[in-house]
């Protein structure tokens, strides 16, 4: 079926209109002119509700999404989504609850808040939890600005770096210099793990602490973790965990079991709120005891001795990170889940992840080598160099995938990999479904072998071709213009009308 | 197995075999033996039906939108969202898809994005805006970094004392290791004027909110005027309601816009998800936070779109990135564009008229009142201040008992207003309401006595 859908802006006619509205009702006030808009808001569209849901349900089937397929995307966790989580979230007791309504009145919400803060510190080892953060990196951002705080609080303000391995996410460094830290890069040693050596040599009277991805983006436990760990308090820094891997290891250990002071929870990975086509999420974070008192509130508290819930900031917060409590909506979703699959329930998700993830590497590390021959945890990271065929790269095997009905997995990640192929089934996915995954990879072996070009061609059955992104970037078009869509269009012309004189231009 | 599993222990041992172990606690032997396989503390596992009667019950602890009249606004507002948003919103090719990453296969989100940026770009009269930030506070935040490092050797932001409180203690935590000086707002009642009178050649930008926090709607061209003169930038926090019938930030001298963009099509959600606009001139385009998609043509010569101009990005350029956002509120992108696409031109207006007529007869009716006083030196958009003789926490306390939500308590963040609630009234406040509001301050007027 052909999906293709005109921007909404090419379908707008004068005087439509697809809400029905209330009238006004009140004797009308005099308007200030002086402030009035005067552009008729030149540009906006005019349509139907029919036209708005028909255009928005017709674009809505370009995309692929968990529903439809495996969505092996390393790193980013892209499990099932229950349903019960978005009926939850709708109940007008929390859809409709504002955020500054008197906390005796919003005591149902602050309940799920407290109790959540609690579960999440049981399940990673840590003494306090803030659900402010709205996102991993924003998580990262708090932890950061913790430790500095901590670190002035010290009387050592000169503790100004942040040390992250090479495997890094790049929210790691990003971060970092964002609250005006220095980055220093820690090597990988031959084993997947930390090099201790070089960590070594850059731990100092300068080292704020360290960010770790745990398992990392290798999808790999580091082996020393606690020996990395004891350096890194050694020279005075602090252990930041990043939890975008925290999938993989829910009743198997707890980073704060191991060192870590303080991480950032991916409640939409681990917990799985939906990700939204690349938001909401929730970047909970949660910390020991000593660092407490700088997490950003508001914070939830049990008044001792009664059954009431208050909002409080800790003496020495870091303050806020955004307006009002946090993204509530994920909240309560992450809260539902841990409700029902209670402990044994989370322990069963990593063991089925890492299972699931090892499966994937034993059937397919003899036509793709393993960035590290040992066993993974909830990802396996492997290289599209192929022994037969040279010329393939990761990208065309991962275009490939998408003819095959498989959204591919990350690609080109951990930069410190080449040619990385980074495959995370999640504990959701079915030995039936990874294995027609692993029919295809093989498959695409042996096309490449045979015949590379079907590889540089594809997708061929996606709703579209490989895009020009460097012509997109050259000539930044980011709003809709009649002139330059025509524009865009004539080129489409010029381009094909050898090959296919008969195609129309939409 | 939990219900979200899809293997059975047949295919589990299956696997087991092919990886060559006979147990799957054989895959963790890395951890550390001492720490493996902690008993968790957590309550009982529940069933899907057990989980929605708890819910249901906690729900109604609550007193929401829907369960009482709202006058509260404060930065979160209770507009119309037609049920068309929530059915669109529910399709799961949108809500459990990742970032698109591979343009392909997720041309929905991204030209859904796309037209997000153009209906954006149309409302604030702005050349480019990014696919979302968390919400109005942290937008707002990064602009002042984003001025901060597009103009050079200028290391103060001034802040009217009227932006949001969360806003600009949001802009605090956000530049605390960045060596900026954040001022402006010391005096919680100073005027736009004695900002202006601050401004001088190490400013790199003026941040005012339009409507003000206190509801108050502001011109935004002498302010413009007057940071250009300087060398500096205007930041101006908008809300998008108030864009259907007020003046256009772009025309009248923006250099950036931010705001909340909740009041579009997003539900209240005790806080969250919302939504974060961010939209700047053109020349700050390379020094944008935050995803882009940007139109092309595939191989084939059909028009399709893509993420563009990631470079700016923390996934390319770690450490020199603009900023580290990587998840953003997609999702609620979605939701503004398709309430945006509903209300198109006649709506928009139409909204933001009914929310000011009705407004005003509000502040009109409450003004008749004896005891309570309508503060408001200019013209106001759809929130208004009213200063009482008593305090407003047992105002609100009477009112709550009557069915409604009163204003916002500004004693704490506004001191110099004395006893003054910030009252919202909205299209979902219809005369009848207003009218058993009034009744009701009346009523609690004339029992003075119990308060």
């Amino acid at each position: 079926m052909n999906t293709f859908e005109p921007p909404i802006f090419e379908l707008s006619g004068p005087g439509k209109c697809g809400v029905n509205l209330p009238t006004v009702d009140v004797p009308l006030a005099e308007l200030p002119q002086e402030l009035l808009r005067t552009d008729d808001l030149a540009g906006f569209p005019e349509l139907s509700e029919t036209e708005v849901t028909r255009h928005f349900t017709r674009i809505s089937q370009r995309n692929f999404c968990i529903d439809t397929g495996m969505y092996p995307l390393g790193s980013c966790t892209m499990k099932y989504n229950p349903k019960v989580h978005e009926a939850a979230a709708r109940l007008p007791g929390f859809a409709a609850l504002h955020p500054l309504t008197d906390p005796a009145h919003a005591q149902g919400a602050l309940w799920i808040m407290e109790q959540l803060q609690s579960m999440l510190a049981e399940i990673s080892g840590f003494d306090a939890v803030s659900l402010q953060p709205a996102a991993g990196a924003q998580g990262e951002f708090t932890g950061i600005l913790v430790f500095r705080a901590y670190h002035h609080a010290q009387g050592d303000p000169e503790r100004v770096e942040v040390l992250c391995p090479d495997s890094a996410h790049g929210t790691n460094p990003a971060t970092a210099a964002m609250v005006g830290m220095r980055v220093v890069e820690v090597k990988t040693d031959h084993n997947g793990n930390v090099d201790l050596d070089d960590l070594q040599s850059k731990l100092g009277p300068r080292t704020a602490g360290l960010m770790l991805t745990n398992p990392n983006t290798l999808g790999l436990f580091d082996e020393h973790v606690q020996q990395v760990a004891e350096l890194v308090h050694g020279a005075g820094g602090l252990m930041y965990g990043d939890g975008a891997n925290f999938n993989a290891i829910l009743g198997i250990v707890r980073p704060g079991d191991v060192g870590f002071d303080f991480m950032h929870y991916n409640l939409h990975k681990t917990f799985t709120t939906p990700h939204g086509g690349g938001g909401p999420g929730c970047g909970a974070v949660g910390c020991k005891t000593f660092l407490e008192d700088y997490l950003p509130g508001p914070r939830v508290c049990h008044v001792i001795d009664s059954d009431k819930f208050e909002l409080f900031t800790p003496p020495h917060s870091i303050g806020r990170l955004k307006a009002f409590h946090g993204n509530f909506g994920m909240i309560i979703r992450a809260w539902v889940y841990i409700r029902t699959l209670g402990a044994a329930g989370l322990r069963e998700v990593s063991e089925n992840a890492v299972l699931n993830a090892n499966y994937l590497r034993v059937k397919l590390q003899d036509l793709y080598p393993v960035a590290y021959d040992r066993t993974c945890m909830h990802e396996v990271v492997l290289k599209g160099q192929l022994r037969d065929a040279p010329a393939a790269k990761t990208l065309d095997i991962a275009k490939r995938l998408i003819d095959y009905g498989f959204h591919p997995p990350t690609v080109y990640f951990p930069i410190s990999v080449p040619e990385a192929i980074m495959i995370e089934p999640t504990e959701t996915e079915s030995k039936r479904n990874m294995d027609a995954f692993i029919v295809a990879m093989r498959q695409i072996v042996a096309e490449a072998v045979e015949d590379i070009t079907i590889l540089k061609q594809a997708p061929t059955t996606a709703p579209l071709r490989r895009l020009d992104e460097v012509g997109a970037a050259r000539k930044p078009i980011l709003k809709y213009d009649p002139v330059k869509f025509q524009e865009l269009r004539r080129s489409h012309a010029a381009a094909t009308s050898d090959e296919q004189p008969e195609r129309p231009t939409y | 197995m939990s219900h979200y599993i899809s293997n059975t222990d047949e295919e589990r041992a299956a696997m087991l075999d092919a990886i060559g172990i006979g147990d799957v606690k054989e895959l963790f032997d890395v951890v550390p033996a001492a720490v493996r396989f902690p008993q968790l503390d957590l309550p009982p596992a529940l069933s899907e039906a057990e989980i929605m009667r708890q819910l249901g019950r906690l729900g109604r602890l609550n007193s929401d939108t829907q369960s009482t009249l709202s006058f509260l606004g404060a930065g979160a507002y209770n507009h119309f969202v037609p049920a068309a948003v929530d059915a669109l919103l529910r399709r799961a090719e949108y809500y459990t898809a990742y970032t698109p990453y591979q343009p392909e296969i997720a041309q929905g989100t991204l030209q859904a994005i796309f037209e997000y940026q153009s209906l954006l770009c149309a409302l604030t009269g702005m050349d480019a805006a990014n696919a979302s930030h968390y919400d109005g506070a942290t937008a707002l935040a990064e602009a002042a970094i984003m001025a901060f490092t597009s103009v050079r050797n200028k290391r103060t932001v001034l802040v009217a004392p009227t932006v949001h409180p969360h806003y600009r203690a949001t802009l605090r935590t956000y530049t605390q290791g960045l060596g900026l000086t954040i001022t402006g707002d010391e005096d919680t009642g100073a005027a736009l004027d004695d900002l202006l009178a601050q401004i001088d050649g190490n400013t790199a930008a003026v941040i005012v909110q339009t409507p003000d926090f206190l509801g108050q709607l502001h011109d935004l061209k002498p302010i413009a005027d007057k940071i250009h003169a300087a060398g500096g930038l205007l930041i101006a926090s908008v809300d998008l309601v108030a864009l259907g019938l007020f003046q256009n930030p772009g025309t009248a001298g923006a250099d950036i816009v931010t705001g909340e963009g909740q009041g579009m099509g997003i539900s209240l959600s005790y806080g969250g998800p919302y939504l974060g606009i961010f939209a700047s001139k053109h020349q700050y385009l390379r020094r944008m936070p935050g995803r882009l998609v940007g139109a092309t043509t595939d191989m084939n010569g059909d028009v399709g779109y893509v993420l563009t101009l990631q470079t700016r990005e923390q996934h390319i350029r770690r450490e020199k990135a603009t900023s580290n956002i990587c998840t953003n509120q997609g999702l609620m992108a979605l939701a503004a564009t398709i309430h945006m696409s509903l209300l198109g031109k006649a709506g928009l207006r139409k909204v933001a008229e009914i929310c000011y007529h009705r407004a005003h007869y509000a502040a009109a009716e409450i003004a008749k009142i004896p005891g309570f006083e309508v503060v408001a030196p200019g013209p106001f958009f759809k929130e208004f201040v009213v200063s009482s003789i008593h305090p407003i926490e047992g105002l609100n306390t009477a009112l709550a008992g009557m069915g409604i939500q009163g204003g916002y308590d500004l004693s704490a963040d506004y001191p110099h207003l004395g006893n003054a609630m910030l009252v919202c009234v909205t299209e979902m406040n219809t005369k009848e309401d207003i009218d058993q509001f009034v009744q009701a301050l009346r009523t609690i007027w004339e029992g003075r006595s119990d308060l």
